[in-house]
């Protein structure tokens, strides 16, 4: 899957936020002031002062000199990254990977998230209003990378959303600044002429890296998609895993068993909290040779029983070679889901398809014998006898129609029909004898022909006309013709027995 | 005097019977199986739940109606909303046919594996699980060993298992509450009408602890057994022909 990834850009964040708590301010010039060097200097400037001509940086009095009515507050240390911080940690509503791009933006992990918003334009657009709705002024920008979101929210002109693929194109008009690279090769790459990236995306790497640097490419590379670069999220999502080192080196079967049941202990604590469950787990031991031995389980439902979860181990434990003995004990999750305790309270004991008693049978049979082996038969709408049901693996899913009993069908099928030699006496009537493996059955009673037709959008060839039958000795059959009898070039088979 | 002699045997038969392992649960009286006449074949009158049945089944055919008779009892023991299970090594059973017989067939979890071992391993684990309400396991042969474990399996639990063994070569003697043999016989034609009539069976209990082995034919008609007694066999006795 393409990752996506959206960069969001506080264009005036600790003066929002001071306007905020003083709607006020909205409207008329303010800046934020902070000492250096024995001056005061504007650390911030909200729209309105900004669309008068000041900047960041410029002394206050300098300021002032253009705009006398120009209101400064103090600025307060470390709001921004606070509010950054803050900001992040709401943002997880968007994605489960935000991180912070200090000083004012924020970065989002946004791969497979869009289509819950149904499309790109949709959750940007939510995303600014949120934010709009907190009396934050964002600019939001989606692309492949994180570089050419970055620059693509700061610099870009009209598209916000750059499809996927077209990230270096939309790079191409920007400046060099949007390239995330220190204000010296800035100056540098103007004084040479190269004021949009087109002009220098081109040029040898080799003379690139000599004049500007290995960090100006490394910021090239990542913006145009050739480094990886890693989020730093605020969430890490913490593995579910268990380590378990032993002090002396573990060679007994009871010693593996002890070492498991601890590890089941704690994770399964750890799950219990947050509501999670099992779905597959591998329990992984380092031997003292440096030679890793695992075992893994699934369920059919998630599960944070420690008895049940450790009977599903017990059966493959004996794989384990501890060798010269084992120095750690590894056990992981690597799949949960969420786990209604509520739920499965109320089916305990209760017998039956809910029973999570016949969850934890299947997931020791499948432990055993494998998942193929396992189905469940739902009802399917088609009238050809083997399409007639769908397999199912899962315990929880329900027929969507009814089972269909207005016609009769045999209890045991045949995989496939067999040929069987037939006398019929005449078209369409129901055979008078037949030949099976060799013995011949006079038929005494029949029904039909209920004739089933193949389904053409699925499979071509002949219809089939069944007949129930049953011979003189009471054994009842269930026999077809394929084709018609006029046509010469029908065939009968054997397809099943009935009870 | 002989009245009391009389309570006082009956009385010791009831709890032989209890020593037995023959439980008397609300579950096991108030269940309906429909087999009329049948139920005075068994100790106390009422079908043993809890306990492994065992039929014989040499041909496709017998194996069918041998079906047909388990898939009605089953219809009693799941009673619409239980759970079974169907364990087999080739499954030959037509799922949406056990629809005829008042069983729903999604509510069957069907297990097949290839080895003999894996089958009776399967049995074992599913008749110690109490969701269940009955398991079905269609094996070549039960040694007397196996059976005794799947005996011990179900005293805990209260499932029903049924043993459907198809190799009749190699009958021993087994730890099953019963024996059971089922053939198809001629269905009765509805007031001459034509066509195929209901299915008809003779069914056999060639064996049956502390119970009384019996032949009696049963029809299945409207979702349940309509048992009548036998007026001759129609069959030879089953140890002549497996011999």
């Amino acid at each position: 899957m393409a990752r996506r990834f959206v960069s969001i850009w506080f264009r005036h964040l600790t003066t929002d936020w001071f306007t905020v708590r003083k709607p006020e301010l909205k409207i008329i010039p303010f800046v934020l002031r902070a000492p250096a060097r024995g001056r005061m200097l504007i650390v911030a400037a909200n729209e309105v002062a900004e669309m008068k001509g000041i900047r960041t940086g410029m002394a206050l009095a300098d300021a002032r000199a253009v705009i006398p009515e120009l209101y400064a507050l103090d600025d307060k240390p470390g709001l921004a990254s606070d509010l950054l911080k803050r900001m992040a940690d709401w943002a997880i509503r968007f994605t489960p990977t935000v991180a912070l791009d200090p000083p004012n933006g924020l970065l989002f992990d946004a791969t497979g998230c869009a289509h819950l918003w149904s499309g790109d334009e949709k959750y940007l657009t939510d995303i600014k209003q949120k934010f709009m709705a907190r009396g934050y002024t964002v600019r939001v920008a989606m692309a492949d990378t994180i570089g050419a979101a970055w620059a693509v929210a700061r610099f870009g002109k009209d598209k916000l959303v750059i499809e996927e693929g077209q990230h270096i194109e939309a790079l191409l008009s920007l400046p060099p600044q949007s390239l995330r690279i220190e204000p010296e090769i800035i100056q540098r790459l103007h004084k040479l002429g190269l004021h949009q990236i087109r002009q220098f995306i081109n040029m040898p790497r080799s003379s690139l890296r000599r004049r500007f640097g290995p960090h100006f490419m490394m910021r090239l590379n990542m913006a145009i998609g050739q480094e990886l670069e890693v989020l730093d999220p605020v969430h890490p999502v913490e593995p579910y895993q268990e380590r378990l080192p032993s002090l002396e080196p573990i060679v007994t079967a009871t010693g593996i068993e002890i070492a498991l049941q601890h590890l089941l202990e704690t994770l399964c604590l750890r799950l219990q909290k947050e509501e999670m469950g099992v779905r597959t787990a591998v329990f992984k031991a380092y031997r003292v040779d440096g030679k890793v031995e695992q075992v893994d389980i699934g369920t059919h439902r998630a599960t944070y029983h420690v008895k049940h979860l450790f009977k599903l181990f017990a059966l493959k434990l004996s794989s384990i070679e501890p060798a010269l003995g084992i120095e750690l004990f590894v056990l992981e999750a690597s799949k949960v889901e969420e786990h209604n305790s509520q739920q499965s309270e109320m089916w305990k004991d209760a017998g039956g398809l809910e029973d999570p008693r016949l969850t934890e049978l299947i997931d020791r049979i499948a432990g055993k014998v494998g998942h193929q082996t396992i189905h469940r038969y739902l009802p399917d709408e088609h009238y050809w006898p083997e399409r007639s049901y769908k397999v199912t693996t899962s315990l929880d899913e329900k027929p969507l129609t009814a089972w269909r009993t207005d016609k009769l069908r045999p209890l045991q099928l045949l995989k496939e029909p067999e040929r069987i030699e037939v006398t019929a006496p005449i078209p369409d009537y129901p055979p008078m004898l037949f030949r099976y493996k060799g013995k011949v059955h006079q038929i005494a009673r029949a029904d039909g022909p209920e004739r089933i037709e193949q389904e053409w959008w699925l499979q071509t060839g002949q219809h089939r006309d069944y007949y129930l039958v049953e011979d003189e000795q009471g054994y009842r059959y269930w026999l077809f013709r394929l084709g018609h009898y006029h046509e010469k070039v029908y065939q009968w088979f054997i397809h099943g027995f009935f009870a | 005097m002989q009245a009391a002699k009389r309570d006082i045997i009956s009385q010791l038969q009831t709890d032989l019977l209890k020593l037995q392992g023959y439980k008397q649960t609300v579950r096991n009286t108030a269940l309906d199986t429909g087999l009329g006449e049948i139920i005075n074949a068994f100790p106390n009158a009422t079908f043993p739940i809890g306990c492994v049945h065992e039929f014989l089944s040499a041909t496709k055919e017998d194996k069918a109606s041998t079906t047909g008779f388990i898939a009605g009892l089953l219809r009693a023991l799941t009673d619409n909303n239980g759970a079974a299970l169907w364990v087999s090594s080739s499954r030959t059973l037509f799922p949406p046919a056990l629809k005829n017989f008042g069983i729903n067939p999604e509510r069957v979890v069907f297990v097949d594996v290839t080895k003999e071992q894996d089958i009776l391993w399967v049995m074992d684990e599913a008749l110690k699980c109490g969701a269940l309400h009955a398991v079905v396991a269609e094996i070549r042969e039960l040694s007397f060993m196996n059976s005794r474990r799947l005996q011990l399996a179900v005293e805990q639990s209260q499932v029903t298992g049924f043993v459907l063994r198809t190799d009749l070569h190699k009958i021993s003697t087994t730890a099953c509450v019963s024996r059971w043999r089922i053939t198809s016989l001629p269905g009765e034609p509805l007031e001459d009408l034509p066509g195929v009539s209901f299915p008809k069976w003779n069914v056999e209990l060639l064996r049956i602890r502390n119970g009384k082995p019996g032949s009696w034919n049963v029809t299945w008609k409207t979702n349940r057994f309509h048992v009548e007694p036998v007026v001759h066999r129609t069959h030879q006795p089953f140890i002549q022909q497996a011999g």
